[in-house]
């Protein structure tokens, strides 16, 4: 019962890491950047949805959307204004961008909100109980894998049915080809960002839900983690990013439950250079090799 | 006069690619480039599509000005660019491919456009879900003319079609390319296989380090004793 109890721990912890890593993955996919401020958009839609929900008494639902609306502006305007412009710049130059757009969103929310950690009432309340109570599941939990899910299979829809998700598949195969084809790629890659940031927002108000401490540094660890998480199911693959976060939750969750709590992050990146060795692209990454 | 242009300069870095160039292309004719490697013939459709830019000059085409038109809005208006190496989406499938060469034209007119493609290329149709990967270099080479086909476009140029495939193939797809021409659509071909592309040509350009160097019609430059000496082996 107990691995149970870390099981289900696990699966919905990495359920809020395959969120955001569908993000990451989406705009690595297409945009072909690490977009390390990702996580710091997380932290920025969790203090929106605490903002709505508790100093504007906001219903839950409506608190998430409105997170989900600021981090979509913030995320199209950080890439209009820091990453377009790079366009053509060495990939090193934009990820040191990113790197210092993640600071200034960070000391941003200090100066706006403080150090102080905002306690975080979870977006749903109640447990189930199974087994006789033996087995309790937070009804959280049961939210954040059904959004998991739900997320995932309508990304995949997008990106396979619709017009635009076919654009966003072109641009991510070859930008110059897809121009010739008539696609706006910078209006492809913008919309994007919005989905990732939207994305982020909802994991956001999940993840505070889950640690409720609410600091400028939230979204720090969690984005790392998630990235890792995108590599271990092959960055690009939206499959891979859902496979990858349910996997990095479980390994997290049964590390800290069976080895050691402090040692829980370590083995879990541990398992990821492991994994990396044997299967450099990832789990279901498609390791395609250059036609010359 | 269907694509006119004008005294383009076209720089990479420090590398002057084009020198001033300046040709035309009238509607119903097929036009070719012919030179040498790094003579700037990709480099010239390049710019007329948008992807690369001049320093000088313009690009009209319809008599409208495209030479500030971002490349997206240039496939509107009914140019279309097969690019060098097809460049087809590998990871998508035929039919996919085809979708995304329709991409600026109304979700009603895709279909029609669609069985078009198909009845010249019935081998796409056999092929229509699979992998753009998985085809063979023929195969993907008829795969980028439908695509930039769905497109419906006026002017349709091609960049070294010809290339990497086996002389049977060649054929084939000079004969698609006359077929094109003959339904209606005006042609600039890029090509190092002068000598084909010489004997479909209505008029042709020789390009040589970024100046084009001697024009006239197809079979004018055919005999020509300095396109003879340097593309023909003559």
């Amino acid at each position: 019962m107990e691995f149970l109890a870390y099981l289900v721990s696990g699966i919905s912890l990495g359920s809020v890491y395959a969120i955001i890593a569908l993000g990451y993955t989406m705009v690595y996919g297409i945009a072909k950047m690490l977009n390390f401020a990702h996580g710091d958009v997380i932290m920025i839609g969790g203090y929106i949805s605490y903002i709505a929900a508790v100093n504007l008494g906001l219903p839950t639902l409506v608190a998430v959307v409105c997170a989900m609306a600021v981090c979509t502006v913030l995320g199209v305007v950080i890439e209009g204004l820091a990453y377009r412009p790079l366009r053509s710049a060495p990939s090193l130059a934009v990820l040191i961008t990113a790197i210092g757009v993640s600071y200034f969103l960070q000391n941003s929310a200090l100066l706006i909100w403080g150090a102080n950690p905002k306690s975080y009432t979870p977006v749903v309340e109640g447990t189930l109980k199974l087994f006789g109570g033996q087995l309790s599941i937070s009804n959280v939990s049961i939210l954040t894998v059904a959004a998991c899910i739900v997320i995932m299979i309508g990304l995949t829809l997008f990106t396979s049915k619709t017009k635009m998700g076919k654009a966003m598949r072109a641009c991510s195969e070859d930008k110059g080809a897809a121009q010739l084809m008539g696609i706006n790629v910078n209006r492809t890659i913008s919309l994007t960002f919005a989905i990732g940031s939207a994305l982020a927002a909802i994991a956001g108000a999940l993840l505070c839900s889950f640690s409720p401490a609410l600091m400028p540094t939230t979204g720090s660890m969690p984005g790392i983690k998630a990235f890792t998480a995108a590599v271990f199911g092959g960055i690009g693959s939206i499959p891979g990013a859902f496979l990858g976060g349910i996997l990095l939750g479980i390994i997290e969750s049964l590390a800290r439950g069976y080895i050691s709590t402090q040692l829980s992050n370590s083995i879990v990146f541990a398992v990821l250079i492991i994994i990396l060795l044997v299967r450099p692209a990832g789990l279901l990454g498609k390791y395609v090799p250059e036609k010359v | 006069m269907l694509l006119e242009v004008e005294n383009l300069n076209v720089y990479y870095g420090a590398i002057h690619a084009l020198k001033g160039i300046s040709f035309q292309v009238e509607e119903g004719e097929i036009v070719t480039l012919i030179g040498a490697n790094g003579a700037g013939k990709t480099t010239s459709l390049d710019t007329i599509s948008g992807l690369l830019r001049s320093r000088t000059g313009d690009i009209r085409f319809m008599g409208e000005s495209i030479a500030h038109t971002a490349p997206h809005q240039i496939v509107e208006k009914q140019l279309a660019h097969v690019p060098e190496g097809r460049r087809i989406f590998l990871q998508m499938t035929v039919e996919e491919n085809l979708d995304m060469g329709a991409f600026t034209r109304p979700k009603s007119e895709v279909d029609a456009s669609l069985e078009q493609v198909f009845a010249l290329f019935p081998r796409l149709k056999e092929r229509r879900r699979q992998i753009g990967g998985t085809l063979s270099g023929g195969e993907q080479q008829m795969l980028a003319m439908g695509r930039a086909l769905m497109s419906k476009p006026k002017l349709m140029m091609l960049d070294e079609p010809s290339m990497g495939l086996a002389p049977i193939l060649v054929e084939q797809v000079f004969d698609i390319i006359k077929s094109l021409h003959k339904a209606g659509t005006t042609i600039l071909l890029v090509e190092q296989n002068a000598q084909m592309a010489l004997t479909i040509a209505d008029r042709a350009y020789v390009l040589e380090n970024g100046q084009i160097t001697l024009t006239g019609t197809g079979s004018e430059l055919i005999h020509s004793e300095q396109v003879q000496k340097a593309y023909l082996g003559g």
